[in-house]
Protein backbone atom coordinates (compact mmCIF):
# COMPACT_ATOMS: atom_id res chain seq x y z
CA UNK A 1 0.00 0.00 0.00
CA UNK A 2 1.26 3.49 -0.78
CA UNK A 3 2.59 5.65 2.02
CA UNK A 4 -0.08 7.82 3.55
CA UNK A 5 -1.31 9.75 6.53
CA UNK A 6 -4.66 8.32 7.55
CA UNK A 7 -7.09 10.92 8.84
CA UNK A 8 -8.63 9.86 12.16
CA UNK A 9 -10.14 13.29 12.85
CA UNK A 10 -10.02 16.08 10.24
CA UNK A 11 -10.16 19.19 12.43
CA UNK A 12 -12.47 22.01 11.33
CA UNK A 13 -10.97 22.86 7.94
CA UNK A 14 -7.76 21.11 6.93
CA UNK A 15 -6.60 21.64 3.35
CA UNK A 16 -3.50 21.10 1.23
CA UNK A 17 -1.87 24.44 0.39
CA UNK A 18 1.38 25.43 -1.31
CA UNK A 19 2.43 28.99 -2.18
CA UNK A 20 -0.58 29.42 -4.48
CA UNK A 21 -1.85 29.09 -8.02
CA UNK A 22 -0.41 31.98 -9.98
CA UNK A 23 -1.61 33.19 -13.36
CA UNK A 24 -5.34 32.39 -13.50
CA UNK A 25 -6.94 35.36 -11.78
CA UNK A 26 -7.81 36.70 -15.24
CA UNK A 27 -10.21 33.76 -15.64
CA UNK A 28 -11.69 34.22 -12.17
CA UNK A 29 -9.59 31.67 -10.27
CA UNK A 30 -8.02 33.06 -7.08
CA UNK A 31 -4.45 32.15 -6.18
CA UNK A 32 -5.50 30.41 -2.92
CA UNK A 33 -2.39 29.23 -1.08
CA UNK A 34 -1.79 29.67 2.66
CA UNK A 35 -3.48 32.32 4.78
CA UNK A 36 -0.10 32.62 6.55
CA UNK A 37 2.69 32.18 4.01
CA UNK A 38 5.45 32.83 6.58
CA UNK A 39 4.38 29.90 8.76
CA UNK A 40 4.01 27.56 5.78
CA UNK A 41 7.61 28.30 4.74
CA UNK A 42 8.89 27.84 8.29
CA UNK A 43 7.13 24.49 8.63
CA UNK A 44 8.66 23.32 5.35
CA UNK A 45 12.14 24.48 6.41
CA UNK A 46 11.83 22.51 9.66
CA UNK A 47 11.41 19.23 7.77
CA UNK A 48 13.99 20.16 5.10
CA UNK A 49 11.55 20.82 2.27
CA UNK A 50 11.82 23.49 -0.44
CA UNK A 51 9.70 26.53 0.58
CA UNK A 52 6.76 25.86 -1.74
CA UNK A 53 6.20 22.20 -0.88
CA UNK A 54 2.49 21.53 -0.22
CA UNK A 55 1.63 21.32 3.48
CA UNK A 56 -1.55 20.97 5.51
CA UNK A 57 -3.26 24.16 6.64
CA UNK A 58 -5.48 23.67 9.70
CA UNK A 59 -7.90 26.34 10.84
CA UNK A 60 -8.82 26.75 14.53
CA UNK A 61 -8.62 23.05 15.33
CA UNK A 62 -5.98 20.46 14.60
CA UNK A 63 -6.41 17.09 12.91
CA UNK A 64 -5.47 13.61 14.13
CA UNK A 65 -3.55 11.21 11.90
CA UNK A 66 -2.23 7.69 11.93
CA UNK A 67 1.10 7.08 10.18
CA UNK A 68 0.66 4.56 7.34
CA UNK A 69 4.25 4.75 6.09
CA UNK A 70 7.52 3.26 7.28
CA UNK A 71 8.38 6.62 8.81
CA UNK A 72 7.52 10.26 8.30
CA UNK A 73 8.97 13.55 9.54
CA UNK A 74 6.51 16.34 10.36
CA UNK A 75 6.67 19.81 11.90
CA UNK A 76 4.11 22.35 13.00
CA UNK A 77 4.37 26.14 12.58
CA UNK A 78 2.07 29.13 12.84
CA UNK A 79 0.72 28.56 16.31
CA UNK A 80 1.92 27.87 19.80
CA UNK A 81 0.22 24.46 19.73
CA UNK A 82 1.94 21.10 19.74
CA UNK A 83 2.02 17.74 18.04
CA UNK A 84 0.88 15.17 20.59
CA UNK A 85 1.98 11.63 19.87
CA UNK A 86 0.34 8.51 21.21
CA UNK A 87 2.61 5.55 20.70
CA UNK A 88 4.30 3.55 23.43
CA UNK A 89 4.00 6.62 25.62
CA UNK A 90 2.28 9.94 25.12
CA UNK A 91 4.62 12.80 24.36
CA UNK A 92 4.33 16.23 22.75
CA UNK A 93 6.55 18.11 20.35
CA UNK A 94 6.00 21.86 20.39
CA UNK A 95 5.39 23.94 17.27
CA UNK A 96 8.67 24.99 15.67
CA UNK A 97 10.36 21.59 15.97
CA UNK A 98 10.40 18.55 13.68
CA UNK A 99 9.78 14.98 14.77
CA UNK A 100 10.16 11.61 13.07
CA UNK A 101 7.30 9.17 13.52
CA UNK A 102 6.95 5.55 12.53
CA UNK A 103 4.22 3.33 11.15
CA UNK A 104 1.26 3.05 13.48
CA UNK A 105 2.04 6.20 15.46
CA UNK A 106 -1.05 8.29 16.07
CA UNK A 107 -0.52 12.03 16.37
CA UNK A 108 -2.80 14.91 17.04
CA UNK A 109 -2.26 18.60 16.37
CA UNK A 110 -3.52 20.22 19.56
CA UNK A 111 -5.53 23.43 19.81
CA UNK A 112 -3.69 26.48 18.65
CA UNK A 113 -3.71 28.97 21.46
CA UNK A 114 -4.33 32.33 19.92
CA UNK A 115 -3.76 31.74 16.20
CA UNK A 116 -6.27 30.80 13.50
CA UNK A 117 -3.98 28.84 11.20
CA UNK A 118 -1.33 26.22 11.75
CA UNK A 119 0.75 24.42 9.14
CA UNK A 120 1.85 20.81 9.29
CA UNK A 121 4.71 20.16 6.89
CA UNK A 122 5.71 16.63 5.92
CA UNK A 123 9.21 15.71 4.74
CA UNK A 124 8.89 15.21 0.97
CA UNK A 125 5.33 16.54 1.04
CA UNK A 126 2.05 14.88 0.18
CA UNK A 127 1.87 13.11 -3.19
CA UNK A 128 -0.56 15.54 -4.85
CA UNK A 129 -0.31 16.23 -8.58
CA UNK A 130 -0.33 19.98 -9.20
CA UNK A 131 -3.39 21.34 -10.97
CA UNK A 132 -2.74 24.47 -13.05
CA UNK A 133 0.71 24.67 -11.53
CA UNK A 134 -0.25 24.32 -7.87
CA UNK A 135 -1.39 21.81 -5.25
CA UNK A 136 -3.37 24.47 -3.37
CA UNK A 137 -7.00 23.68 -2.61
CA UNK A 138 -9.74 26.08 -3.70
CA UNK A 139 -12.65 24.44 -1.91
CA UNK A 140 -15.36 26.76 -3.23
CA UNK A 141 -14.84 25.47 -6.77
CA UNK A 142 -13.54 22.03 -5.79
CA UNK A 143 -10.18 22.66 -7.46
CA UNK A 144 -6.74 21.34 -6.49
CA UNK A 145 -5.40 19.75 -3.33
CA UNK A 146 -6.91 16.51 -2.05
CA UNK A 147 -9.95 16.00 -4.34
CA UNK A 148 -10.66 19.73 -4.23
CA UNK A 149 -11.89 19.67 -0.65
CA UNK A 150 -10.99 19.75 3.02
CA UNK A 151 -9.83 16.46 4.58
CA UNK A 152 -12.43 14.14 6.09
CA UNK A 153 -12.27 11.29 8.56
CA UNK A 154 -11.06 8.14 6.82
CA UNK A 155 -9.13 9.94 4.04
CA UNK A 156 -5.68 8.62 3.21
CA UNK A 157 -3.43 11.52 2.25
CA UNK A 158 -0.80 9.96 -0.02
CA UNK A 159 2.82 10.82 0.75
CA UNK A 160 5.63 11.34 -1.73
CA UNK A 161 8.07 9.36 0.44
CA UNK A 162 7.65 6.13 2.38
CA UNK A 163 10.47 6.89 4.82
CA UNK A 164 12.06 9.90 6.49
CA UNK A 165 15.83 10.35 6.74
CA UNK A 166 17.35 9.37 10.06
CA UNK A 167 19.02 12.57 11.26
CA UNK A 168 18.86 15.21 13.96
CA UNK A 169 15.63 17.13 14.23
CA UNK A 170 15.46 20.87 13.60
CA UNK A 171 13.97 23.55 15.80
CA UNK A 172 13.51 27.30 15.66
CA UNK A 173 16.32 29.12 17.47
CA UNK A 174 13.86 31.68 18.84
CA UNK A 175 10.09 31.87 19.06
CA UNK A 176 8.32 33.56 16.16
CA UNK A 177 6.34 36.64 17.09
CA UNK A 178 2.85 35.99 15.78
CA UNK A 179 2.14 39.74 16.02
CA UNK A 180 -1.22 39.22 17.69
CA UNK A 181 -1.24 42.72 19.20
CA UNK A 182 0.56 44.65 16.46
CA UNK A 183 -1.26 47.34 14.45
CA UNK A 184 -2.02 46.31 10.86
CA UNK A 185 -0.42 48.50 8.23
CA UNK A 186 -2.42 49.57 5.17
CA UNK A 187 -1.91 51.56 2.00
CA UNK A 188 -4.99 53.76 1.41
CA UNK A 189 -7.01 53.01 -1.72
CA UNK A 190 -7.60 52.03 -4.44
CA UNK A 191 -11.04 53.63 -3.84
CA UNK A 192 -10.54 55.75 -0.73
CA UNK A 193 -12.07 58.63 -2.71
CA UNK A 194 -15.42 56.78 -2.44
CA UNK A 195 -15.44 57.48 1.31
CA UNK A 196 -15.86 60.56 3.48
CA UNK A 197 -12.80 61.99 5.21
CA UNK A 198 -14.47 60.97 8.46
CA UNK A 199 -14.64 57.35 7.27
CA UNK A 200 -10.89 57.30 6.59
CA UNK A 201 -10.19 58.90 9.98
CA UNK A 202 -12.50 56.33 11.61
CA UNK A 203 -10.72 53.43 9.89
CA UNK A 204 -7.35 54.65 11.15
CA UNK A 205 -8.39 55.47 14.71
CA UNK A 206 -10.86 52.78 15.78
CA UNK A 207 -10.67 49.27 17.12
CA UNK A 208 -12.23 46.71 14.79
CA UNK A 209 -12.94 43.15 15.86
CA UNK A 210 -12.69 40.01 13.72
CA UNK A 211 -16.27 38.71 13.45
CA UNK A 212 -17.44 35.10 13.27
CA UNK A 213 -17.77 35.55 9.51
CA UNK A 214 -14.12 34.83 8.82
CA UNK A 215 -12.95 32.20 6.39
CA UNK A 216 -10.39 31.72 3.61
CA UNK A 217 -12.30 34.14 1.34
CA UNK A 218 -12.30 37.03 3.76
CA UNK A 219 -12.45 38.23 7.35
CA UNK A 220 -15.46 40.40 8.08
CA UNK A 221 -14.80 42.93 10.84
CA UNK A 222 -17.18 44.57 13.30
CA UNK A 223 -16.67 48.17 14.31
CA UNK A 224 -17.64 51.79 13.63
CA UNK A 225 -19.42 52.27 10.28
CA UNK A 226 -17.34 53.45 7.32
CA UNK A 227 -19.59 55.88 5.51
CA UNK A 228 -19.49 55.92 1.71
CA UNK A 229 -19.39 59.30 0.01
CA UNK A 230 -20.44 58.06 -3.46
CA UNK A 231 -22.55 54.94 -2.83
CA UNK A 232 -21.34 51.41 -2.30
CA UNK A 233 -21.61 49.99 -5.80
CA UNK A 234 -18.76 50.41 -8.26
CA UNK A 235 -18.34 48.84 -11.66
CA UNK A 236 -16.30 45.70 -10.89
CA UNK A 237 -12.55 45.97 -10.87
CA UNK A 238 -9.68 43.76 -9.80
CA UNK A 239 -9.05 42.83 -6.16
CA UNK A 240 -5.95 41.76 -4.25
CA UNK A 241 -5.46 39.75 -1.09
CA UNK A 242 -5.61 42.30 1.72
CA UNK A 243 -8.06 44.65 0.03
CA UNK A 244 -10.49 46.12 2.58
CA UNK A 245 -13.85 46.07 0.84
CA UNK A 246 -16.76 48.00 2.31
CA UNK A 247 -20.21 46.82 1.16
CA UNK A 248 -23.54 48.44 1.99
CA UNK A 249 -23.35 47.28 5.61
CA UNK A 250 -20.51 49.84 6.07
CA UNK A 251 -18.53 47.11 7.89
CA UNK A 252 -15.14 46.26 6.35
CA UNK A 253 -14.15 42.87 4.90
CA UNK A 254 -10.46 42.02 4.44
CA UNK A 255 -10.10 39.78 1.39
CA UNK A 256 -7.96 36.70 2.03
CA UNK A 257 -6.36 33.88 0.01
CA UNK A 258 -9.55 32.60 -1.68
CA UNK A 259 -10.73 36.12 -2.56
CA UNK A 260 -12.98 36.69 -5.54
CA UNK A 261 -10.64 38.04 -8.20
CA UNK A 262 -12.93 40.96 -9.04
CA UNK A 263 -15.41 42.87 -6.96
CA UNK A 264 -18.05 45.54 -7.08
CA UNK A 265 -17.57 47.23 -3.71
CA UNK A 266 -15.20 50.14 -3.08
CA UNK A 267 -11.96 49.29 -1.29
CA UNK A 268 -11.02 51.93 1.25
CA UNK A 269 -7.50 50.60 1.89
CA UNK A 270 -5.32 47.52 1.39
CA UNK A 271 -3.40 45.58 4.03
CA UNK A 272 0.30 45.48 3.10
CA UNK A 273 1.69 42.12 2.04
CA UNK A 274 3.94 41.81 5.11
CA UNK A 275 0.89 42.03 7.38
CA UNK A 276 -1.37 39.53 5.57
CA UNK A 277 -0.03 36.64 7.71
CA UNK A 278 -0.48 38.80 10.81
CA UNK A 279 -4.15 39.43 9.97
CA UNK A 280 -4.63 35.78 9.07
CA UNK A 281 -3.67 34.68 12.59
CA UNK A 282 -6.31 36.81 14.35
CA UNK A 283 -9.15 34.73 15.71
CA UNK A 284 -12.77 35.89 15.76
CA UNK A 285 -13.12 38.24 18.72
CA UNK A 286 -9.61 39.69 18.44
CA UNK A 287 -9.07 43.39 17.81
CA UNK A 288 -7.54 44.97 14.72
CA UNK A 289 -6.26 48.52 14.57
CA UNK A 290 -5.09 50.01 11.27
CA UNK A 291 -2.28 52.43 10.54
CA UNK A 292 -1.49 53.93 7.12
CA UNK A 293 1.91 53.68 5.41
CA UNK A 294 2.98 54.55 1.88
CA UNK A 295 3.73 51.90 -0.71
CA UNK A 296 7.54 52.26 -0.61
CA UNK A 297 7.36 51.83 3.17
CA UNK A 298 5.22 48.76 2.65
CA UNK A 299 7.77 47.25 0.27
CA UNK A 300 10.56 47.96 2.75
CA UNK A 301 8.61 46.20 5.50
CA UNK A 302 8.08 43.22 3.21
CA UNK A 303 11.84 43.07 2.49
CA UNK A 304 12.54 43.16 6.23
CA UNK A 305 10.06 40.36 6.83
CA UNK A 306 11.65 38.27 4.08
CA UNK A 307 15.12 38.85 5.52
CA UNK A 308 13.93 37.91 9.02
CA UNK A 309 12.31 34.73 7.68
CA UNK A 310 15.49 33.73 5.84
CA UNK A 311 17.46 34.41 9.06
CA UNK A 312 15.06 32.22 11.07
CA UNK A 313 15.53 29.44 8.51
CA UNK A 314 19.34 29.83 8.44
CA UNK A 315 19.46 29.78 12.25
CA UNK A 316 17.44 26.59 12.73
CA UNK A 317 19.23 24.58 15.41
CA UNK A 318 19.76 20.86 15.56
CA UNK A 319 17.96 18.92 18.24
CA UNK A 320 18.80 15.36 19.22
CA UNK A 321 15.89 13.04 18.38
CA UNK A 322 15.31 12.48 22.09
CA UNK A 323 14.54 16.14 22.59
CA UNK A 324 10.79 15.78 22.82
CA UNK A 325 9.02 17.25 25.78
CA UNK A 326 7.41 14.99 28.32
CA UNK A 327 3.73 15.77 28.17
CA UNK A 328 3.09 15.70 31.91
CA UNK A 329 5.90 18.19 32.39
CA UNK A 330 4.39 20.36 29.69
CA UNK A 331 1.04 20.42 31.42
CA UNK A 332 2.30 20.93 34.94
CA UNK A 333 5.16 23.33 34.39
CA UNK A 334 3.75 25.29 31.45
CA UNK A 335 7.02 25.05 29.54
CA UNK A 336 5.51 26.32 26.34
CA UNK A 337 3.60 29.51 26.86
CA UNK A 338 0.07 29.33 25.60
CA UNK A 339 -0.19 25.60 25.18
CA UNK A 340 -1.77 24.90 28.52
CA UNK A 341 -4.05 27.85 28.06
CA UNK A 342 -5.02 26.53 24.65
CA UNK A 343 -6.05 23.21 26.10
CA UNK A 344 -8.58 25.01 28.28
CA UNK A 345 -10.25 26.52 25.21
CA UNK A 346 -12.71 24.64 23.14
CA UNK A 347 -11.71 25.47 19.56
CA UNK A 348 -15.40 25.71 18.79
CA UNK A 349 -15.89 28.42 21.37
CA UNK A 350 -14.40 30.91 18.94
CA UNK A 351 -16.79 30.10 16.12
CA UNK B 1 -7.49 57.27 -23.52
CA UNK B 2 -5.43 58.42 -20.54
CA UNK B 3 -5.72 56.13 -17.51
CA UNK B 4 -5.46 56.76 -13.78
CA UNK B 5 -3.02 54.65 -11.78
CA UNK B 6 -4.41 53.36 -8.47
CA UNK B 7 -2.42 51.54 -5.80
CA UNK B 8 -3.75 48.21 -4.54
CA UNK B 9 -1.50 47.85 -1.52
CA UNK B 10 2.08 46.82 -2.32
CA UNK B 11 1.17 43.96 -4.66
CA UNK B 12 -0.77 45.53 -7.54
CA UNK B 13 -1.27 48.65 -9.60
CA UNK B 14 -4.73 49.15 -11.08
CA UNK B 15 -4.76 51.03 -14.38
CA UNK B 16 -8.22 52.59 -14.59
CA UNK B 17 -9.59 53.79 -17.94
CA UNK B 18 -13.08 54.72 -16.75
CA UNK B 19 -15.73 54.16 -14.14
CA UNK B 20 -18.52 52.65 -16.23
CA UNK B 21 -19.30 49.76 -18.56
CA UNK B 22 -18.32 50.96 -22.01
CA UNK B 23 -17.00 49.17 -25.08
CA UNK B 24 -14.30 51.75 -25.79
CA UNK B 25 -13.08 51.53 -22.19
CA UNK B 26 -13.07 47.73 -22.40
CA UNK B 27 -11.09 47.77 -25.67
CA UNK B 28 -8.48 50.05 -24.08
CA UNK B 29 -8.20 47.72 -21.06
CA UNK B 30 -7.87 44.59 -23.18
CA UNK B 31 -5.36 46.22 -25.52
CA UNK B 32 -3.16 47.25 -22.60
CA UNK B 33 -3.49 43.74 -21.14
CA UNK B 34 -2.06 42.26 -24.35
CA UNK B 35 0.76 44.83 -24.39
CA UNK B 36 1.75 44.25 -20.74
CA UNK B 37 1.75 40.48 -21.25
CA UNK B 38 3.86 40.76 -24.39
CA UNK B 39 6.31 43.15 -22.72
CA UNK B 40 7.12 40.59 -20.00
CA UNK B 41 7.86 43.36 -17.52
CA UNK B 42 10.18 42.06 -14.78
CA UNK B 43 8.38 41.47 -11.47
CA UNK B 44 4.89 41.44 -13.01
CA UNK B 45 3.16 38.27 -11.82
CA UNK B 46 -0.19 38.39 -13.61
CA UNK B 47 -2.75 40.78 -15.06
CA UNK B 48 -6.52 40.90 -14.60
CA UNK B 49 -8.68 42.86 -17.03
CA UNK B 50 -12.10 44.06 -15.83
CA UNK B 51 -14.83 46.26 -17.30
CA UNK B 52 -12.90 49.42 -16.68
CA UNK B 53 -9.40 48.69 -15.46
CA UNK B 54 -6.39 46.43 -15.71
CA UNK B 55 -5.02 45.17 -12.40
CA UNK B 56 -1.30 44.41 -12.71
CA UNK B 57 -0.17 42.12 -9.88
CA UNK B 58 3.54 42.33 -9.03
CA UNK B 59 6.05 40.84 -6.62
CA UNK B 60 6.88 43.59 -4.12
CA UNK B 61 10.29 41.99 -3.50
CA UNK B 62 11.33 42.66 -7.09
CA UNK B 63 9.48 45.72 -8.36
CA UNK B 64 7.11 48.52 -7.40
CA UNK B 65 4.96 51.36 -8.69
CA UNK B 66 8.02 53.63 -9.04
CA UNK B 67 9.12 51.42 -11.95
CA UNK B 68 5.81 49.99 -13.14
CA UNK B 69 3.75 53.17 -13.46
CA UNK B 70 6.13 54.85 -15.93
CA UNK B 71 6.69 51.56 -17.79
CA UNK B 72 2.96 50.91 -18.19
CA UNK B 73 2.51 54.57 -19.11
CA UNK B 74 4.92 54.06 -22.01
CA UNK B 75 2.94 51.03 -23.16
CA UNK B 76 -0.30 53.06 -23.10
CA UNK B 77 1.40 55.85 -25.09
CA UNK B 78 2.79 53.45 -27.66
CA UNK B 79 -0.49 51.58 -28.16
CA UNK B 80 -1.55 51.27 -31.77
CA UNK B 81 -5.06 50.84 -33.10
CA UNK B 82 -4.57 47.13 -33.79
CA UNK B 83 -6.68 45.15 -31.34
CA UNK B 84 -5.44 41.82 -30.04
CA UNK B 85 -6.71 38.67 -31.80
CA UNK B 86 -9.94 37.20 -30.46
CA UNK B 87 -12.44 34.47 -31.23
CA UNK B 88 -16.14 34.30 -32.04
CA UNK B 89 -17.90 31.41 -30.27
CA UNK B 90 -21.27 30.02 -31.35
CA UNK B 91 -22.78 28.66 -28.15
CA UNK B 92 -25.69 26.22 -28.45
CA UNK B 93 -28.46 27.13 -25.99
CA UNK B 94 -31.87 25.70 -25.23
CA UNK B 95 -34.56 28.19 -24.27
CA UNK B 96 -37.18 25.47 -23.58
CA UNK B 97 -39.13 25.99 -20.38
CA UNK B 98 -37.36 23.03 -18.72
CA UNK B 99 -34.08 24.95 -19.15
CA UNK B 100 -35.44 28.46 -18.64
CA UNK B 101 -37.21 28.83 -15.28
CA UNK B 102 -37.32 32.64 -15.50
CA UNK B 103 -38.06 33.13 -19.22
CA UNK B 104 -41.81 33.63 -18.81
CA UNK B 105 -41.24 36.04 -15.93
CA UNK B 106 -38.66 38.00 -17.93
CA UNK B 107 -41.12 38.20 -20.85
CA UNK B 108 -43.86 39.48 -18.53
CA UNK B 109 -41.63 42.06 -16.90
CA UNK B 110 -40.21 43.32 -20.19
CA UNK B 111 -43.66 43.29 -21.87
CA UNK B 112 -42.30 41.04 -24.62
CA UNK B 113 -43.30 37.55 -25.73
CA UNK B 114 -40.94 34.70 -24.79
CA UNK B 115 -40.19 34.32 -28.52
CA UNK B 116 -39.18 37.99 -28.70
CA UNK B 117 -36.89 37.60 -25.68
CA UNK B 118 -35.20 34.59 -27.31
CA UNK B 119 -34.94 36.37 -30.67
CA UNK B 120 -33.29 39.36 -29.02
CA UNK B 121 -30.87 37.19 -27.02
CA UNK B 122 -29.87 35.07 -30.03
CA UNK B 123 -29.61 38.07 -32.36
CA UNK B 124 -26.70 39.77 -30.58
CA UNK B 125 -22.97 39.26 -30.89
CA UNK B 126 -21.91 39.68 -27.26
CA UNK B 127 -18.54 41.00 -26.11
CA UNK B 128 -16.80 39.16 -23.24
CA UNK B 129 -15.87 42.08 -20.98
CA UNK B 130 -14.25 40.03 -18.24
CA UNK B 131 -14.25 36.78 -16.28
CA UNK B 132 -14.90 36.94 -12.57
CA UNK B 133 -17.32 36.06 -9.73
CA UNK B 134 -16.40 32.37 -10.23
CA UNK B 135 -13.79 30.57 -12.36
CA UNK B 136 -14.71 30.98 -16.03
CA UNK B 137 -17.81 33.14 -15.36
CA UNK B 138 -18.09 35.47 -18.39
CA UNK B 139 -19.67 38.92 -18.13
CA UNK B 140 -21.00 39.53 -21.65
CA UNK B 141 -22.74 42.56 -23.09
CA UNK B 142 -24.57 44.43 -24.10
CA UNK B 143 -28.24 43.56 -23.88
CA UNK B 144 -30.69 45.92 -25.61
CA UNK B 145 -32.53 48.38 -23.34
CA UNK B 146 -35.70 46.33 -23.69
CA UNK B 147 -34.12 43.35 -21.89
CA UNK B 148 -32.47 45.27 -19.05
CA UNK B 149 -33.81 44.13 -15.66
CA UNK B 150 -32.38 44.43 -12.15
CA UNK B 151 -31.17 41.26 -10.45
CA UNK B 152 -33.74 39.00 -8.80
CA UNK B 153 -34.94 40.21 -5.40
CA UNK B 154 -34.39 36.70 -3.99
CA UNK B 155 -31.16 35.13 -5.27
CA UNK B 156 -31.16 31.36 -5.74
CA UNK B 157 -28.87 29.33 -3.50
CA UNK B 158 -28.31 26.85 -6.35
CA UNK B 159 -28.10 27.75 -10.02
CA UNK B 160 -27.29 24.73 -12.24
CA UNK B 161 -24.07 24.72 -14.26
CA UNK B 162 -24.69 25.82 -17.86
CA UNK B 163 -27.53 28.20 -16.98
CA UNK B 164 -27.74 31.15 -19.38
CA UNK B 165 -28.68 34.22 -17.39
CA UNK B 166 -29.31 37.94 -17.74
CA UNK B 167 -29.17 40.90 -15.36
CA UNK B 168 -28.81 44.62 -16.01
CA UNK B 169 -27.08 45.03 -19.40
CA UNK B 170 -25.20 41.71 -19.12
CA UNK B 171 -25.67 38.07 -19.98
CA UNK B 172 -23.63 35.22 -18.50
CA UNK B 173 -23.30 31.45 -18.31
CA UNK B 174 -22.83 29.78 -14.91
CA UNK B 175 -19.72 27.56 -15.35
CA UNK B 176 -20.42 25.48 -12.24
CA UNK B 177 -23.37 25.16 -9.91
CA UNK B 178 -23.33 28.14 -7.59
CA UNK B 179 -25.59 30.65 -5.86
CA UNK B 180 -26.86 33.35 -8.18
CA UNK B 181 -29.26 36.24 -8.51
CA UNK B 182 -29.56 36.55 -12.28
CA UNK B 183 -32.62 35.62 -14.37
CA UNK B 184 -32.28 32.17 -15.95
CA UNK B 185 -33.55 32.29 -19.55
CA UNK B 186 -31.87 29.20 -21.01
CA UNK B 187 -29.12 26.64 -20.67
CA UNK B 188 -26.14 25.39 -22.64
CA UNK B 189 -24.68 21.87 -22.47
CA UNK B 190 -21.13 23.07 -23.15
CA UNK B 191 -18.42 23.23 -20.49
CA UNK B 192 -17.00 26.69 -19.78
CA UNK B 193 -14.27 25.81 -17.31
CA UNK B 194 -12.05 22.75 -17.18
CA UNK B 195 -9.31 22.90 -14.52
CA UNK B 196 -7.62 19.88 -16.12
CA UNK B 197 -6.95 21.84 -19.31
CA UNK B 198 -3.84 24.06 -19.41
CA UNK B 199 -6.14 26.77 -20.82
CA UNK B 200 -8.98 26.20 -18.35
CA UNK B 201 -11.48 28.89 -19.42
CA UNK B 202 -13.20 28.47 -22.78
CA UNK B 203 -13.60 32.21 -23.35
CA UNK B 204 -10.96 34.88 -23.02
CA UNK B 205 -11.85 38.48 -22.24
CA UNK B 206 -12.29 40.21 -25.59
CA UNK B 207 -13.85 37.18 -27.31
CA UNK B 208 -17.28 37.43 -28.93
CA UNK B 209 -20.17 35.06 -28.22
CA UNK B 210 -23.40 34.33 -30.11
CA UNK B 211 -26.12 32.03 -28.79
CA UNK B 212 -27.60 29.53 -31.27
CA UNK B 213 -31.01 28.14 -30.29
CA UNK B 214 -31.25 24.33 -30.02
CA UNK B 215 -34.02 21.91 -29.09
CA UNK B 216 -34.14 19.86 -25.91
CA UNK B 217 -33.22 16.80 -27.98
CA UNK B 218 -30.15 18.57 -29.44
CA UNK B 219 -29.25 19.75 -25.94
CA UNK B 220 -29.16 16.15 -24.71
CA UNK B 221 -27.15 14.98 -27.74
CA UNK B 222 -24.54 17.72 -27.26
CA UNK B 223 -24.39 17.07 -23.54
CA UNK B 224 -23.62 13.41 -24.21
CA UNK B 225 -20.92 14.39 -26.72
CA UNK B 226 -19.41 16.88 -24.26
CA UNK B 227 -19.22 14.18 -21.60
CA UNK B 228 -17.55 11.85 -24.11
CA UNK B 229 -15.06 14.57 -25.07
CA UNK B 230 -16.15 14.54 -28.72
CA UNK B 231 -17.85 17.94 -28.92
CA UNK B 232 -16.09 21.15 -29.96
CA UNK B 233 -17.85 24.46 -29.58
CA UNK B 234 -18.05 26.12 -33.04
CA UNK B 235 -15.50 28.91 -33.14
CA UNK B 236 -13.88 31.21 -35.68
CA UNK B 237 -11.41 34.07 -35.72
CA UNK B 238 -13.05 37.33 -34.90
CA UNK B 239 -12.76 40.04 -37.50
CA UNK B 240 -13.56 43.52 -36.27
Amino acid sequence: MTAALEVLAPGLHTTVQDLGRIGYQNVGLPASGPLDRVSLRLANALVGNPPGTPALEMLLQGATFSVAANSVRVALAGSDGAIEIESSRVRAVPAGQSVRLVRGDVFQVRAFGDSVAAYLAIEGGPDIAPLLGSASTYVRSGIGGFHGRALRRGDRLPLARDGADVRDERALARPVDLGLDLPIRVVLGPQHDYFTDDAIATLLSSDYVVSNHADRMGYRLDGPALVHAKGYNIVSDGTVVGAIQVPGSAQPIILMADNQTTGGYPKIATVISADIPVVARRKPGRAIRFVAVDVENARGLRREQEAALLRDIADLRRVAPTGEIDLSALYTENLVSGVTRAFDDSPLAAR
Amino acid sequence: MTPRFLLSGDTAVTVEFGDRIDRAVSEAVLHLDALVRAAEVPGVVETVPTFRSLTVHYDPLSTGPDVLVPRIGELVEGARDATPPAKLWRVPASYASVHAPDLADVARRTKLSTEEVVDLHTGIQFHVYMLGFAPGYPYMGDLPESLVLPRRADPRTRVPAGSVAIAASMTAIYPVESPGGWHLIGATPIRLFDPHSPHPALFDPGDAVCFEPISVREFEAIRTAVAAGTYRVPCESLTR
